[in-house]
């Protein structure tokens, strides 16, 4: 797993492309798409999500960061992995 | 209970007319191994197989009246059939059985068409009226029994199952694809279609007259139907408790009519519990319960059963079913439904009711219909919060109510409030719209439509489900208060296209089980209808005023309960260990989904990946795939087989 912002960004939109919107057209997927919007990710589904992050990234997502803006796009999810791994 | 088929028009040998109603209700067997019966009059003809349980020595089909010239066949129960014949036998007809079929031939006789009106029960019926040369058809008010019609070759054909109009119609089982983008959505066809073109389902509640040159006319006899807001009040909340609980009561004591011993399915909730209770009340002693358990706590009520068990003394069968069972037994249970499904909850149903059958047992009462009459579904409240929120939409006080929903999930919607109220705040521009309710569990649903094929999903590039759905509603429903908009919506799309048969009907009568619903009474219905929206859910307390019906029938921890839905697991029915079994690798795997074109085949690979890693979580993975599956059974039965 790639760990620079564009390898964070490739996997999770293959992840997306491939376990959500269940396509391998890279133009179904705009990174600032929203996936709720697109009912891509339901309130279930981010969950999957989730749990893809904390085992490809080495993050633990805490309660407080279950939060749409953090989830809601391909920009919006490469954004919360880098600000989740920077040294506080 | 029983089953039914035959067909009327052009007329054919008589030996040739009772050939073909052979080859239909043989395919019924399940539904009535007690014996066959024909009637078979120039183009008309009837054929019966029956599930002796009233008048087990004169209550054989074809019935007909005194004269010879009324005749009829019919699945289900007349439950009021004794005070019917009463009057009919002070206005002077004679009967020659004890069963409660004849009723439906002499009430003919005396009110004609309008003879439907006046029965309680669960019955599809089909009368030949030979004098006047016309086939009537009838289904109950709310579609507990089915009947399904084609109209092929000059005739109009009919069946309790659409085996048997397959049987005497081969090569006309077709997947209709409109139909099918329906049930992957609301999770049944609407009514008439069913999921094979050019056979439709006859509507619950209405009678089907087909004259001798042809003609047809479909009138609808009952409907579910609410008060406009402001009605009158008839009562206290106290008074309506009282009137309910003898409501039910009588709903229960008219199903307890049988020449055959009764049983009933307990699941710990408060609705089975509830029918039960009054059973043992009835004087019914020893009463046989059977209830199912499962080995994932998410879905198990074992605790609450044994409660119940404990607190009337039943005599109790417990089905343990696991996840490889309900794999195993998910293509005789499609097989059985004849359509696509979207949750394998039916499968360990028809399980149980092998359990009943093995241990005697014909007749079940079960509290199937509660949720829908008394507002007892978590969508209910869903769509309470939702509108209460829409009123202040910057409250953040409101939308947090949605936390105390879907408490029986472990990968509940609601357990990260800020996700949820994103959610659920999506569709509130359809907040006036009598689908508003149902615009999450559809749009959630709708995500199985991504796996079609190309070419029709390009068909349905147009379609707008939500307006399509509500173009079909009656106009009052635009004039009711919020929750009967939503309960009429509910009591259409899940109780009657999905719930009824394939939770009801077809998984009991796989195995010759009737199943007996004292909440769909109509009685009980119309009186529900009629109480104020804040008697059914109060606050956030669903059943609000069948639970206080109860009071002192139940423990208070099952009076009390929270709703828990029945369910059962879902994909993860179809993998042992990350393995599919060998049905599910063939049916899913590329060759065959190409072959049979109804999916893209690239999308369900990754679907199945998914589902074989055990990483789909939420309901909308899990509604496509056994969506797919179910209607990849439905193509291999039904099309591909057949045509071999």
């Amino acid at each position: 797993m790639s760990n620079d912002a564009t390898g964070v960004r490739s996997s999770v939109r293959s992840y997306i492309l491939e376990n959500l919107l269940f396509s391998s057209d890279p133009n179904d997927l705009p990174d600032d798409a929203s996936l709720l919007d697109r009912g891509i990710i339901d309130s279930t589904g981010v969950l999957e999500l989730v749990l893809f992050l904390e085992e490809n990234f080495g993050l633990q997502v805490k309660a407080s960061e279950m939060l749409p803006q953090n989830f809601d796009s391909v920009n919006a999810i490469t954004a919360f992995v880098e600000r989740a791994r920077s040294p506080a | 209970m029983c089953g039914i088929a035959g067909f009327f028009g052009t007329p054919d040998a008589p030996d040739t007319a009772r050939r073909t109603l052979e080859r239909m209700i043989r395919t019924l067997h399940h539904r009535g191994p007690d014996g066959y019966g024909f009637h078979v009059d120039g183009g008309a003809g009837l054929a019966h197989a029956r599930l002796a349980v009233i008048d087990l020595a004169t209550g054989a089909q074809p019935i007909a009246n005194e004269r010879g010239d009324v005749w009829t066949v019919f699945n289900g129960e007349i439950f009021n059939y004794r005070t019917l014949r009463t009057e009919l036998e002070r206005r002077g007809h004679r009967f020659a059985t004890q069963s409660d079929t004849e009723v439906i031939v002499h009430l003919y006789e005396e009110h004609g068409d309008r003879f439907v009106e006046h029965l309680n029960g669960d019955f599809a019926i089909a009368l030949w009226d030979a004098a006047r040369r016309r086939l009537l058809l009838a289904r109950d008010r709310c579609g507990v029994r089915p009947l399904f019609l084609a109209r092929v070759a000059g005739r109009l054909w009919f069946g309790s199952e659409i085996k048997a109009l397959l049987a005497a119609l081969p090569g006309h089982a077709q997947l209709d694809p409109a139909s099918l983008a329906q049930t992957l959505t609301y999770w049944g066809p609407v009514e008439p279609g069913s999921v094979f073109a050019g056979i439709e389902s006859l509507p619950p509640g209405h009678l089907l007259a087909v004259e001798d040159d042809g003609c047809e006319s479909l009138a609808c006899y009952w409907d579910w139907s609410f008060p406009e807001p402001g009605a009158p009040r008839r009562t206290s909340v106290e008074q309506a408790a009282e009137e309910l609980r003898e409501l039910l009561s009588d709903a229960v004591r008219l199903r307890l009519q049988a020449d055959v011993p009764l049983g009933a399915y307990l699941s710990g909730g408060l609705d089975s519990s509830a029918t039960v209770a009054l059973m043992c009340a009835l004087g019914q002693r020893n009463v046989r319960t059977f209830s199912i358990a499962f080995d994932e706590a998410e879905f198990d009520e074992s605790a609450e059963q044994a409660a119940m068990v404990r607190h009337l003394g039943t005599d109790h069968t417990v089905l343990r079913c696991s996840r490889r069972a309900i794999g195993e037994a998910f293509p005789a249970f499609v097989r059985q439904v004849e359509t696509p499904v979207l949750r394998t909850a039916g499968a360990p149903l028809m399980l149980l009711a092998r359990q009943v059958r093995e241990a005697g047992y014909k007749v079940v009462l079960t509290g199937e219909g509660a949720d829908e009459v008394f507002g007892g579904y978590d969508l209910f409240k869903e769509a309470k919060v939702r509108r209460f929120w829409a009123r202040q939409p910057g409250s953040r006080f409101r939308p947090a109510l949605l936390g105390r929903l879907y408490g029986y999930l472990e990968n509940s919607p609601v357990q990260h409030a800020a996700l949820a109220q994103s959610f659920f705040g999506r569709g509130m521009e359809h907040l006036a719209r009598p689908v508003f309710a149902h615009v999450p569990r559809w749009t959630s649903s709708q995500h199985a439509l991504r796996f079609l094929a190309p070419e029709l999903r390009a068909g349905l590039a147009d379609w707008n489900a939500l307006d399509w759905y509500e173009e079909r509603l009656p106009p009052a429903t635009r004039r009711w208060g919020p929750l009967a908009r939503d309960q009429y919506v509910e009591a259409k799309s899940l109780l009657a296209a999905y719930l009824l048969p394939a939770q009801g009907d077809r998984p009991a009568m796989a195995h010759s089980v009737e199943g007996r619903f004292p909440f769909l009474d109509h009685r009980v219905i119309e009186f529900a209808n009629a109480l104020p929206e804040h008697w059914k859910i109060r606050g956030m307390t669903e059943k609000y005023l069948l639970r206080r019906a109860l009071h002192g029938l139940l423990p208070e921890a099952i009076r009390t309960r929270t709703k828990q839905p029945y369910r059962a697991p879902d994909q993860s029915s179809f993998f042992v260990d990350g393995e599919p079994l060998d049905y599910v690798a063939e049916l899913m795997g590329e060759a065959r989904i190409r072959a049979a074109g109804w999916f893209d085949a690239p999308a369900v690979g990754r679907l199945f990946e998914k589902c074989r890693r055990g990483r789909a979580i939420g309901f909308a993975d899990n509604q496509a795939f056994v969506g797919i599956l179910s209607t990849m059974l439905v193509h291999e039965h039904f099309v591909r087989q057949a045509a071999a």
